[in-house]
């Protein structure tokens, strides 16, 4: 997109009936590493990508715990993220603390939306430049939702996004029918391989246990994280699936009907 | 140091002087009794609002429904319970308009009440009741109460008032963990009786509301048979024995 005469305030419309501003919000976004969001009818997990500025620098974390039934994925400005993180905890708390039962989802996205929305309509604020993928279950089920600086939220069945997200929804799309029935070690596996299309043609050549991070949440399964060594299991199906084209490509080679042994212990 | 309010309001008028709060209840229900079902719950109270020894309103509820699987009934001061009335029927309608299918459970119900009465108790401005939740949710029942102060627990049997002391001695012999929503209404029935016979605050017009899978059903009033010509009752103390007064 291009600067327009029409772009500079928030609380200004363009004759298409446009609010640049809130889509230069998006851009930010855009902007943030990978992230992917996938859900079963029990579990949702969700892989990021972790950037670091530098050698020396610590990968910073995506991963944030809401509370034991929800946590967040976040992509763009991560000050933004971090007052959203304090605002969802908050609010889940005093859920329950009036209640005594978690927050269901659908209310924990829609405050987030709603508080979103008043930074998009007051001449003082600015959007925040932070999207989230919240995962969570609650007593309606497992729950995938995308929220947006805009204010508007969505639910997914699997989303990404951040950096080269769209490499990532490709492949979520090919697959993501079989999602449900999935168990949440299939899942991960899904979670991994989208992730690992986002860097296909990026400088991080590869995912690792330092730059890659995923965490999973579901029945019976509080808000779980695995990140640094832990991750290490989860990045093998990579090797598996290394293995799988390896195969495919000796098969075309060779033009036998036997496949290699490979193929058989993915 | 007085209860309640404390500070001085400002801005002169006929009300100068510390802000006056709740004291003492003046209006009251008496007691509230609920047992815990294989298949529902059960409360009863009986329908009089008392003026200290004066009999004043005696036929007014004192159960309200709040959901269709929860249903409140309070002893203690009547206004209160008609602003906790009101106060929960603003919560549901809230609930209803965040339009998103979700249901306050009935637990979830009790919780919402104890902080209100929690709440007004840090302010010492009390809502000056006992307060009784029956419900039915996800196949199983609840029962909780919560008092003025806030102090709350969810047990199989649950008595306010008088009918803690004459009442929940009976309710806990009675009670079986299969006892049914039936035999529980008759069993609550016996107990009213009792405490009409021996409660100065109780009449024998009572109502009983029920939670089952079905939903709430809330009963008429209805007077309770009294039998009055026990030998010794009528003999008294002429037959010798002063006791049986």
């Amino acid at each position: 997109m291009f600067r327009n005469q029409y772009d500079t305030d928030i609380t200004t419309y363009s004759p298409q009936g446009r609010v640049h501003q809130i889509e230069y919000a998006m851009e930010a976004v855009k902007q943030g590493s990978a992230v992917v969001g996938l859900r079963s009818a029990t579990h949702v997990v969700l892989a990021t990508l972790k950037r670091s500025s530098s050698e020396l620098a610590s990968n910073q974390r995506k991963l944030f715990e809401i509370d034991s039934h929800v946590g967040i994925a976040i992509a763009g400005l991560t000050a933004d993220a971090r007052v959203l993180t304090r605002f969802m905890r908050a609010e889940c708390h005093n859920h329950q603390y009036v209640y005594e039962t978690p927050m269901p989802l659908s209310r924990l996205v829609l405050a987030v939306a709603d508080k979103s929305q008043v930074a998009t309509q007051r001449a003082s604020k600015r959007p925040f430049g932070v999207g989230l993928l919240v995962a969570g279950y609650d007593t309606t089920g497992a729950h995938l939702y995308q929220t947006c600086p805009s204010g508007n939220y969505f639910e997914y069945e699997a989303f990404a996004i951040g950096a080269r997200s769209q490499s990532a929804k490709t492949y979520l799309e090919k697959h993501f029918e079989s999602f449900a029935a999935l168990s949440l070690e299939e899942l991960c596996r899904h979670a991994i391989l989208a992730l690992q299309e986002t860097v296909a043609s990026s400088k991080d050549t590869e995912l690792t246990t330092r730059n890659t991070a995923l965490a999973f949440v579901g029945r019976d399964t509080p808000w779980t994280m695995v990140e640094d060594d832990s991750v290490e299991e989860y990045l093998l199906v990579l090797d598996a699936e290394d293995e799988l084209e390896e195969g495919d490509a000796d098969a075309a080679r060779q033009q036998t009907q036997q496949p290699p042994a490979a193929m058989d212990e993915s | 140091m007085k209860i309640g309010g404390g500070h001085v309001r400002g801005g002169g008028g006929a009300a100068d002087g510390p802000v006056k709060v709740t004291q003492t209840p003046y209006v009251v229900g008496s007691s509230v009794l609920g047992v815990k079902c294989i298949d529902g719950v059960v409360i009863s109270s009986d329908t009089l609002a008392s003026y200290g020894s004066m009999a004043k309103f005696r036929k007014i509820s004192r159960i309200h429904k709040v959901s269709d699987a929860c249903v409140i009934g309070a002893g203690g001061e009547f206004s209160d319970f008609q602003e906790i009335k009101k106060t929960m029927d603003g919560v549901m309608i809230e609930q209803f308009c965040m339009d998103d299918g979700y249901v306050l459970t009935p637990s979830a119900i009790h919780q919402y009440l104890v902080r209100v009465m929690y709440g007004r108790r840090n302010k010492m401005d009390p809502l000056w009741n006992q307060v009784v939740m029956a419900g039915f949710h996800d196949g199983k029942a609840t029962l909780g109460m919560v008092d003025q102060v806030g102090s709350n627990f969810e047990s199989e049997v649950i008595a306010t008032g008088y009918g803690l002391y004459m009442g929940l001695p009976l309710l806990r012999n009675a009670y079986r963990p299969d006892i049914t929503v039936a035999e529980a209404k008759k069993l609550l029935e016996d107990i009213m009786r009792v405490l009409f016979y021996r409660d100065a605050r109780t009449s024998n017009s009572i109502q009983i509301a029920a939670v089952t899978k079905d939903g709430v059903e809330i009963s008429e009033f209805y007077d309770l048979e009294t039998k009055w010509d026990y030998q010794r009752f009528v003999d008294g103390a002429r037959s010798g024995d002063v006791s049986t007064w």
